[in-house]
């Protein structure tokens, strides 16, 4: 047997963690609470910007401040809406055959994202998949304080959890399979025997190339791989 | 189903009519400047035997050209002189199309509203690609017409890759042309995809087992049209389908060492079990559906008016040829491999068409193999203790990238050895001897799972058998390498198995091979193989304490074939 493990944002999907936070901000309990709540994210993106430069786990507890405030019932209310709205129609075509692939070959498949939990169950029965590893807001007296339990999914920590995922339910990660388009996600890639690089960057392309992982392109492919592939 | 058609049997069913020289004649008068001299003693004028005078031969080794000093007394093999091309191509479809062997015309099966799949082959065959118009897209263009001509719409091409890579938008508009390619790309002429859920329908299994699970289209048409194109004579006939629409399913019962062992050789469909195997389950697709085949053949003329002196006997190069050669081995010596492989690869080959028969399978493939033969077949009296052959740029599996390591093996084992009929060219337990530098390099998308083969499986172990009972399924369902090949352009993650596999039978029969030229140690051991710094030193180990031993070369390319009497 084998697992399967899928970053999501950009592998599966194209939006980023961004987007169902934009879907959630602007669909508060009135107008003006959307337009507040809105305004303050807006106001936190240079922040958020530099974060993202320098530490993807800081960038993920910049953003998921953004729900402080909201009620546990709501999120899970609107986490339909916001699958269907956001999450299903930025599904890559090809993205559900992979998976489906996978699990043809009894591969327990296992989202591995920065995203959070209540959207993560949604994708993972969209996908038919085993489960997933994401992060979850903390809640007090069903309010969300904005912050995350620990701990948080996002770069190398990613790696950690995976192995520790693979030691409870005994897969032998020399023989699981890694799928990601971030270069931040190279450690996850590097802890499984069959790393796959999805939709890669310019700077992911290369380091693919070096060490002749697979490169597969589930959306449109960017006229650098054409160029990349030409050269021996 | 074909029935039995006007032209069944007769004499008139083709264009031109028969009556080629037999394998064994001469080559054709027409081209008596490109015939070598023959020397000494040997079964035929392709057949030099060297003397101590006798001038170095010229040796592929990858995409550089090596001077050798062969022993007199080598037999050295050469190819046949083109054969004379047709010199109306679009009169010659147009009778093939209309005098059909065993089947009705092709217009006669047409009727408005049916549903056509015109089958096409792959850019892996002619090597290198044909100078444009490819005689796929002549071909085309008649029978487009007709179809049109008819009122038939609903038609759909299909790119027969079974599980070869993709072929790229720019490589099907050089086998279509312009016209056709705007007309029908992407949404009616399209490559097959083996490994697309829904895009594959079991059409049965045969008596021996053999599954065959053929492209949906093409099974659900009323018509299905193959225009194939005839290299070599393993190429053909019921193959054509059988294996060009086929999946891994099916491709499994005909590909593995099993059957790879009683092949002798796959360039005779009469003692090859692969061909045999193959006739089976295309005799079930025949019985299924209704099939209109075309084949097509070509000459061997491999190199335009600069390069056309490497199909000579080297004694009779002109002193331009000589002072050419020496220029363009020196200037490949100097050149980056890139650029070596754009000055061998962009070039497109001048060949020309020396047949076009249609109709039911088995008469028209007789028909395009006895062209085969007559263009490729040399006969040669004797086996050899030790063959020596230059190991090219090219095989049916590099079009547009590089010749990999796994693809020398190929060459080596698979084609350079199986070029026989009759008996193989060296005895049981001989020696190959071949050039190549061996350079551990290879194309990252079109061969991204054979680095891993090459890399992680080979060090493991080389025994085709236990490659196919532990390793192969597990590889071939790899779902990052299947992506690849759907939707990327990428070889199937079968395919690294496959040309292990190719090099079965030549495996079991030598003894050793032995490479010159290579420049590591490491990729040779892992194919098996020993090295050599020069060709003296591979001859003294080739010759083992054993005086005088018997040695044939194989001067390829162009393609030729050895038909070994004992």
């Amino acid at each position: 047997m084998a697992a399967s493990f899928f970053d999501v944002d950009g592998t599966l999907v194209r939006t980023n963690l961004l987007h169902p936070t934009v879907f959630y901000l602007a669909n508060q309990n009135n107008p003006l609470a959307s337009l507040g709540a809105l305004a303050r994210a807006a106001a936190g993106g240079p922040r958020m910007a530099l974060a993202e430069m320098l530490d993807r786990r800081r960038f993920n507890e910049l953003l998921f401040a953004a729900y402080a405030g909201m009620s546990n019932d709501r999120l899970r209310l609107l986490a339909d809406e916001a699958f269907d709205s956001v999450l299903k129609r930025a599904i890559y075509p090809g993205a559900k055959d992979l998976v489906t692939r996978c699990r043809d070959q009894g591969h327990q498949v296992v989202f591995v994202s920065g995203a959070l939990d209540f959207l993560m169950d949604k994708l993972v029965a969209h996908f038919g998949a085993t489960g997933h590893i994401s992060n979850r807001l903390e809640i007090k007296d069903n309010y969300a304080t904005g912050k995350l339990l620990r701990p948080i999914v996002a770069g190398p920590e990613k790696a950690r959890l995976v192995r520790e995922w693979a030691k409870a339910h005994g897969e032998d990660l020399g023989e699981c399979f890694a799928y990601s388009d971030s270069y931040s996600d190279v450690p996850l890639l590097s802890v499984v025997g069959h790393p796959c690089v999805v939709n890669p960057d310019l700077r992911l392309s290369k380091l693919a190339r070096t060490y002749d992982w697979p490169v597969i392109h589930l959306g449109k492919r960017p006229a650098f791989a054409e160029l990349l592939e030409r050269i021996p | 189903m074909s029935g039995s058609g006007s032209g069944s049997g007769s004499s008139m069913t083709s264009y031109p009519p028969p009556g080629l020289p037999p394998p064994s004649a001469p080559p054709p008068s027409g081209s008596s400047e490109l015939a070598p001299r023959a020397r000494t003693r040997g079964s035929h004028p392709l057949v030099v035997t060297l003397d101590k005078k006798s001038a170095p031969r010229a040796v592929f080794s990858g995409d550089q050209l090596v001077e050798v000093d062969l022993p007199a007394g080598t037999r050295v093999i050469y190819p046949r002189p083109p054969l004379d091309a047709l010199k109306d191509v679009d009169a010659a479809i147009r009778y093939a199309l209309n005098h059909p062997m065993g089947s009705d015309p092709l217009h006669a099966k047409l009727r408005p509203g049916m549903k056509v799949v015109i089958a096409i082959d792959d850019i892996s065959l002619p090597l290198p690609p044909m100078r444009r118009p490819d005689v796929r897209e002549r071909v085309l263009t008649v029978v487009l017409e007709m179809l049109a001509d008819h009122g038939v719409e609903d038609v759909e091409m299909i790119i027969a890759t079974s599980i070869h890579r993709r072929m790229t938008a720019d490589e099907v508009r050089h086998v279509v042309g312009d016209r056709i390619f705007k007309a029908y790309w992407p949404d009616r002429l399209y490559n097959h995809d083996a490994e697309d859920p829904k895009g594959m329908k079991l059409v049965g299994t045969t008596d021996h087992g053999e599954v065959v699970s053929l492209n949906r289209k093409a099974v659900e048409s009323d018509l299905l049209v193959y225009v194939n194109l005839n290299l070599v004579p393993m190429d053909g006939g019921h193959k054509s389908v059988a294996v060009g629409l086929c999946g891994y399913e099916s491709l499994r019962a005909h590909h593995n060492p099993h059957v790879m062992r009683n092949c002798h050789s796959y360039m005779d469909p009469t003692t090859s079990a692969l061909a045999t195997s193959v006739e089976r389950m295309g005799r079930l697709v025949e019985k299924a559906l209704d099939v209109f085949h075309i084949e097509t053949t070509v000459n061997n003329r491999m190199f335009d008016r600069p390069l056309e002196f490497l199909h000579k006997n080297e004694d009779d190069w002109t002193g331009t040829e000589r002072a050419s050669f020496k220029a363009l081995s020196f200037t490949l010596s100097k050149l980056p491999q890139g650029a070596r492989q754009a000055i061998f690869q962009k070039v497109p080959s001048p060949y020309g068409v020396t047949g076009v028969f249609a109709g039911e399978c088995d008469a028209v493939h007789e028909r395009a193999l006895d062209r085969c033969y007559a263009q490729y077949a040399v006969p040669v009296q004797g086996q050899a203790d030790i063959v020596v052959a230059g190991i090219p740029y090219i095989s049916p599996y590099n079009v547009n990238s590089f010749l990999n390591p796994l693809l020398v093996q190929v060459m080596a084992q698979g084609y350079l050895f199986n070029l026989y009929r009759g008996a193989p060219l060296v005895r049981k337990g001989g020696t190959m001897i071949v050039f190549h530098p061996c350079t551990d390099q290879f194309d990252k998308e079109h061969h991204a799972p054979y680095i891993e083969f090459v890399h992680d499986v080979l060090p493991q172990t080389r025994d085709a058998m236990v490659m196919h009972t532990q390793f192969e399924e597990k590889f071939a369902r790899n779902p990052a390498y299947v992506e690849m090949y759907r939707k990327g352009h990428a070889y199937h993650p079968a395919h690294p198995f496959y040309m292990w596999y190719w090099g079965e039978a030549g495996r079991q029969h030598l003894g050793r091979v032995i490479v010159v030229g290579a420049d590591n140690d490491y990729v040779p051991k892992l194919l098996g193989y020993e090295t050599a710094r020069t060709f003296r030193e591979a001859l003294m180990m080739a010759s083992d304490g054993k005086r005088d031993p018997e040695i044939t070369m194989m001067h390829v390319p162009p393609i030729c074939m050895a038909d070994v009497t004992l």
